[in-house]
Formats: C-alpha cells, structure tokens, sequence
C-alpha cells in the first residue's frame, strides 16, 4: 500500500470516528451519572436533521449547529423526566425515542421539502467539516478534566454508582442526572450534525446507521472512560475506514465487506464486555425516602 | 443538648416510633438499645433529618428545629453513619468525604487541601487512614473511619452510629471504643445504638432502651446490669447464657477433606476455600468462627451442594459415602438440612404462603406430593405439616396461609427451622441462624440446635456472632481467608485469642 493510500486511510478514520466519539463521550455522562442512554441512535438523528433543516433555512452552519445542540438536549430531556422523574424503565425510555426519531424526520421533511426523508442539498460554503472533528477530539482530555478533577465530575460519578450516598452527602441526585442527559443528548447531536452538515450536505433517511448503538458499544468497551472509550471510537472508526476502502479493490462481496464495523462490535463486546464493570447505579432510578 | 420529644412515626401500618423521648448531655456517650425492629434507627433517622417525624419535636442547643433533610441537620452539627456505609466504593477516601462539600471552586476541586485537611483531623482523633486510598481496598473496619472523618469533617460535634459494631472483628471493636472515648475526650457527643448489652455496659455512660417503638427505660450505665437491660428489651425474663449439657460425641457424620473451590468472584482473595479439611460428629455442633467474608459462604454452599461443581475439588463424606457429585436435592435427600444465612435469598419465597415455604424441599414425596408420579399436591397433608411446624416453633402469627414477608425476621428463621428440622437430618448445616433475630427468638433457637445435638445430629454452625459461636460450639475451628487456621477450645479460649486467629494477628482489619 502507498503512503497516499495510508494517509487517507487515516484521514477517513479519523473523519469516520467523529460521530461515534461525540455521541460516545454524550453516552459517557448520561450513564456515568447512572442513566442509561440507548437513545444516543435517536438523538444523532434529531441532531443531524435539525442542523440540516436550519442550515438550509437559515445559511448559517453554526446556527444549525446550535439549533442541533438545543433540540439534543431537549429530546434528551424527554428521556431524563421519564427516567428520572417518573422512574421509566431506562431502556424502553431510549428505545422508544430512537423508534420516535426514523420516523419524525420523515414526517417533517414531508412538511418542510416534500420529500420522503431527505433535506435539500446544501451548498459547500454551508459546511462545517473541521470543527466537529476538532470538537470531538478536544472532549476528550476535557471530559477526563470534568470527570476527575471538578466538583461536578465528583457528583456524577457519586451519583452513578450509589445516589443514596450522595444524597446523604448532600447532593441534589435528580440534578446532576438531569444535566448529565441533557449534556449527552447535546453532545449526541452535534455527533448527528456532523453527519449531515460535516461529512455530507444534506440529511438522508437513517443516516446515523447504527452509529448511536456503536458508540454505545465503544463506551462499554472503553469502560466508561473518556481515554479509552476514544479508542475503542477509533478501533471502531478504522474498522470502518477499511471496509470502504477494501470495497473497491478486493473480490469479496461489498455487502460482506460493510458488515465489518459490525462484527466486530458483536466480537468486541462478547470478548470483553465481561472485563468492563458499568457504574453500579446505572439503569437504577433512584427513589428519596421520607 | 440532642433531645427527642414525643417523636411518632408511621410506616403504613407499623408505629415505628411512639411517642419517643429522651435526651442526650452533652460530652456523654449514650447507648440506644433495643431488639431488632424496636424502632431503634427509625428515632436516630428522625433526629438526622433523614425522615421527618408524623409529629414530636427534635430538640438541638435547647430550640426546637425543622430538618428538611439531612443537611439541615448537618449544619447543627449532627453526623451520622449509617448502618448500612454511605460511601462510593470505587472513589479515594479523600473524595468520599469531600462529597457535598467540596472545597475549591466549580472548575477546579482542591484535592491537596482536602487530603491535609483530612491527615490533620486523622491525627486529632487517632483514625489512621490513608485518605489517597479507595474505598473498595479498604476493611469494614477503615470504612467505617471514612464515615467517622466524613462527620468530623463536617464538625459535627454530635455523632450518632447506628450498629457500628455488627460488622466489626473484636479487635476492631475495641479500636472503635478507643477512637469514641477520644472523641468523648475532645467534646464530643455520642449516641450509639447497638443491641448488645456487653457492648452498652462497656462503652456508655447512660443507656435508653426502646421496645416496640416505645421507650421502656432510662439508665445510668454505672447503675444497671445486663439481665436488666435484657428484661426491659424483652419485657420478660430471658436466659443470657445457653444452657448446654455435657455432649456425647458419636462417629463421624460429616467429613471433608482438602475442600478447595477456585475464584468465584472478582475478589478472588476472599472468595475461596483452600485446603479445607475437618469432620462433624453424631451428638455435637462444630462452630465455624471468622469474619465474614472469609470462605464460610462457599463452605456451606459447598456442602449443600448449592456451588458450581466445576469450582469445587477435594472429598465431602456423609457417613462415609461420597456426595461430592450429588445435587443439592440429593443430598438432602441423603440427611443434610440446611438453614442459610441469607433467608431472604435462599431460604423462603417471600410472596409465598407460609404452608408453601414449609412444604420447600419435601415437595416431590409423599406426604406431601401423592398419586402417580407424584404428580398431585395433597393439601390436607401440607396444612397438617405445617401446622405441626408452626405450633412445635412457635412461629407467630400461626396461620398458614399468610405470605412469608408478613413475619419478623424471628419468625421467618423459626419457620425455616422447623421445616429442616421435620425431616430428621443427619447433618444440619447452619449459617447465622440467629441474625436480625429477637433476643427471645435468639434463646429458642439456641436451645433447639442444642436439642439437635442432643438427639445425636451433627451440626456445623457458621456465625460471624463470637459470643453465639463460642457459647454453642463443642469444638470452634476458625476461618481465614478460605482457610481453617486453628481449632480452639470454645470454653476456655479468649475472644482476644480467638481475634487473632480470625484477623492472623492484624488488629486493624
Ligand atoms: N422505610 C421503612 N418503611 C417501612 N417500614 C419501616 C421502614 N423503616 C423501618 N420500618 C419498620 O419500622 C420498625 C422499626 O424499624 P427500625 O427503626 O429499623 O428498628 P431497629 O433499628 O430498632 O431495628 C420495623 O417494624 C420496621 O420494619
Ligand atoms: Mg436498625
């Protein structure tokens, strides 16, 4: 293989892991704080729609961006009063937003372009493709700041592992996990944004592909730590570079090909998941005693 | 200067707290007592904020206060720690104690001042602990200091400890009394509940004691003594001491022989057997002494046939014939009764009625199952059987057809007794039979393993309780770390003795 044929290779990993780490460091504070986040599927879509939708309307990429960002954390905050306020069961909470968010795009690009799914393209100088990239990538040392060195970071993961504790201690538990959702469901989102105003310049049906569910996979596989779920992204993220890339050289089947990232997510997580040891709280609601 | 008036309090249909009153003086060590379920925790919540009382008054410095949690509490000065540990298991002492609180600002915690801070008030009271450490390394023991530094950090200058000493080794016990009586020197005010009596005579200046949610007695410690104490947690007379003739050994019923089992758990340390080797005989109870978590589970779950097979190597004899490879049911087909230390978990079906968990393990045989195959379920017989069982161990309320979570605790315990003892085992392993149990339930169990013996069983008694193994036993063996590191005499070895060989000699953990 050539040089030029690495670097991109490269090049393309690192593009293709951006919005599994944005909504894998999301992830990592919604369950750190002992809330499940399946929905983190769901809420790329909202977030990748929702920046498409305004970018076109409005022009301006950043206030796409921003709209994504606020639409995340508000469907993520759908998730958080029906887990925390009404102690929903976790799971059925996400995936109903995830089985929510295939179809509200549809709906409302019908509305909006009459289409079935899709936004109109958008022009090239409408596109953000380097700052989510650096975003993402700079979340990381900062989410390991916030985690291990903030009063807040110390909440959260008091919160995740025993909320009884902290809430003798003083802590406001129902805070901390509301934030934390919220914060993932707007990390989600511009994950999801990416997708569509970053890498390509529209929102296509479904676009996320599973991506939600395979960062969820990196954040297990990289045990709930910023560092190492950035690893597991970017495992998950070369797996893929290479699969597009062996497409056009190699005799095998395309079809067998593109099933690459996901087999190896099966394997990963059979392998290891035994290793990896989740916040004891988490998919707990917790429940004050008077 | 701590003070409850008239506090009641409900949960449902259980009065958990009737019109409790009395008061802590200041600079004092003042003992809670009472049996289990007298309403003790409920009152040290109520005076921590935790809940709030159906009506009565929490007095503090002479003004009557309103906790809306258990901050307002602490900002009186009040700290508790919990029967149960408040802590976070996989973050460093430091962290845990700074939780709340949190000195620094919102972008950066100041994690050296804290750990300064925390060396210093170690010093002060004498709690050596290494606040860089996590807590899931740490013993009982230490964790329990983190909750003890996690209050002085807050300056409580009243400190309640709701059973401290439950889970404590007796050289950690005396450890803890050293660190209070410091703490009583320095000004501080303690309440301390507990519901051992020799426990309160040693360490408490005065003493109240609650029965059935009601305060039954005020005491100076000097002058009061254990008998009673133990009349006015009861309301009657209760035998301390167990009565126990002269045992007669016969042969050997039980014998195990190099019993190890691999890493079950993530702890693997303590999680295993190592070389276990004894044997129990007709006519005599063998105690198994050690602090939990030091292999007795898996021993018993090995015997009883309840452990993976493929962890477990080494022989288990009954009456000379192997059972290693047998199941859990064969085995008690074979005469091996089992009461388990976790009644909740293994030993009852809550939801189910009293006569369904009497019928447990006889289930499949006549009396109880008849006709072809043993197909039908003969209702007739199993309300026989457990009415026999209900009346022979005083099991209250006697009605048949209540669910098992209905009963206390003693009740549940006499329950699962009379249904392994109905079947005449040969070999009855016991494992702490008597916790979360009423002194009066304590005595009718006790006397009834004894009468065991006597009717020529074997039985092996595992407790974490020193004063119950020793008080029972013929011989005591003990346990550390998976292994058996000394046999003593139960009546002539001294607690202390026995200590060592439970912590190999580390006073600290
Ligand atoms: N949170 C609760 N909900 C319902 N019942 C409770 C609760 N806490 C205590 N109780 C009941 O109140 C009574 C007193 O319990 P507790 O104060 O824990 O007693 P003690 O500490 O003396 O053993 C018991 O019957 C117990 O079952
Ligand atoms: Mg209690």
């Amino acid at each position: 293989m050539s040089n030029i044929l690495i670097v991109s290779l490269l090049f393309s990993a690192i593009r293709l892991t951006t919005p599994m780490l944005l909504a894998a460091l999301g992830g990592l504070y919604s369950e750190r704080s002992g809330v499940i986040n399946i929905a983190l599927e769901g809420l790329m879509l909202a977030g990748a729609f929702t920046a498409a939708t305004i970018t076109h309307y409005t022009g301006n990429p950043w206030v796409g961006l921003a709209a994504a960002i606020l639409a995340g954390a508000l469907v993520a905050l759908v998730h958080g009063v029906a887990c925390i306020q009404f102690k929903a069961d976790q799971v059925v909470s996400g995936t109903a937003i995830n089985i929510l968010f295939l179809g509200i795009p549809a709906l409302l690009s019908g509305a909006f372009f009459e289409s079935t799914g899709a936004t109109p393209q958008l022009p090239k100088g409408q596109l953000i493709p380097m700052a989510p990239i650096v975003l993402a990538f700079a979340l990381v040392p900062v989410t390991w700041y916030v985690l291990y060195r903030t009063p807040f970071g110390l909440r959260l993961r008091a919160v995740g592992e025993n909320p009884e504790a902290a809430d003798t201690a003083g802590v406001d538990v129902s805070r901390v996990r509301y934030l934390a959702v919220m914060l993932s469901g707007a990390l989600a989102a511009i994950g999801g944004a990416y997708l569509s105003i970053g890498q390509s310049s529209l929102f296509a049906r479904n676009m996320s592909a599973g991506r939600g569910f395979i960062a969820l996979a990196a954040l297990i596989f990289g045990k709930w730590r910023p560092v190492q779920t950035m690893l597991a992204c970017l495992l998950f993220g070369f797996a893929e570079a290479l699969s597009i890339q062996m497409q056009g050289v190699s005799q095998i089947p395309v079809q067998f090909i593109q099933l690459i990232p996901y087999v190896l997510t099966i394997v990963v997580l059979a392998g290891f998941i035994g290793h990896s040891r989740a916040p004891r709280a988490l998919g707990l609601p917790y429940q004050k005693k008077r | 200067m701590l003070e409850l008036r008239e506090i009641t309090k409900r949960f449902g249909d259980v009065l958990a707290n009737d019109r409790v009153s009395f008061a802590v003086a200041p600079g004092t060590i003042h003992a809670l007592v009472g049996e289990n379920g007298a309403g003790k925790s409920t009152a040290m919540r109520i005076a921590y904020g935790f809940y709030s009382a159906d009506s009565g008054d929490v007095v503090v410095d002479g003004a009557v206060r309103r906790f809306a949690s258990p901050q307002d509490a602490i900002a009186l000065g009040i700290g508790m720690v919990h029967q149960h540990f408040m802590l976070v298991e996989p973050m460093t002492v430091a962290e845990n104690i700074v939780l709340g609180i949190e000195p620094g600002n919102a972008l950066q915690l100041d994690v050296a001042g804290a750990v300064s801070r925390i060396r210093a008030l170690s010093a002060e009271f004498g709690l050596a602990i290494d606040p860089t450490a996590r807590i899931e390394d740490l013993s009982v023991g230490q964790q329990q200091r983190v909750e003890l530094l996690k209050a002085l950090y807050r300056q409580a200058r009243i400190l309640i400890l709701d059973e401290p000493t439950a889970v404590l080794s007796p050289q950690a016990v005396r450890d803890l009394f050293a660190i209070l009586r410091r703490m009583r020197e320095q000004g501080k005010t303690i309440v301390i509940v507990t519901h051992k009596l020799s426990e309160v005579l040693e360490i408490s200046d005065e003493v109240t004691v609650m029965r059935d949610g009601k305060v039954v007695g005020n005491r100076r410690t000097a002058e009061t003594s254990a008998a009673e104490l133990a009349r006015l947690m009861v309301g009657r007379d209760v035998l301390l001491r167990v009565v126990k003739p002269e045992g007669h050994p016969g042969k050997p019923v039980l014998a195990v022989r190099g019993l190890s089992s691999g890493a079950l758990g993530t702890k693997d340390r303590e999680r295993r057997l190592d070389g276990v080797s004894f044997e129990v005989r007709a006519g005599e109870i063998v105690g198994i002494a050690g602090i939990e978590g030091n292999g007795q589970t898996e021993l018993i779950e090995a015997l009883a046939g309840l452990a993976e097979p493929a962890a477990v190597t080494g022989t288990i004899e009954l009456e000379g014939r192997d059972v290693e490879g047998l199941s859990a049911r064969a085995r008690r087909a074979g005469g091996i009764a089992h009461v388990p230390e976790d009644r909740h978990r293994r030993g009852l079906l809550l939801d189910f009625d009293l006569a369904e968990n009497s019928i447990l393990g006889a289930d499949d045989r006549p009396p109880v199952a008849v006709g072809p195959w043993h197909l039908w379920l003969n209702r007739e017989a199993i309300r026989r059987r457990t009415e026999k069982i209900l009346k022979a161990f005083d099991v209250r309320p006697p009605d048949p057809d209540l669910p098992a979570r209905s009963l206390s605790g003693g009740n549940q315990q006499k329950l699962i007794l009379g249904r392994e003892l109905e079947e005449s085992p040969k070999l009855l392993l016991v494992a702490q039979p008597t916790r979360g149990v009423d002194i009066g339930g304590i005595e009718f169990i006790h006397r009834r393993l004894v009468e065991m013996r006597d009717a020529g069983c074997a039985v092996l008694l595992v407790s974490s309780e020193l004063e119950e193994v020793t008080a029972l036993s013929d011989r005591l063996l003990v346990m550390r770390e998976g292994r058996i590191v000394g046999e003593v005499d139960p009546a002539r070895a001294t607690p202390e003795e026995i200590g060592l060989l439970m912590t190999g000699g580390n006073a600290a953990a």
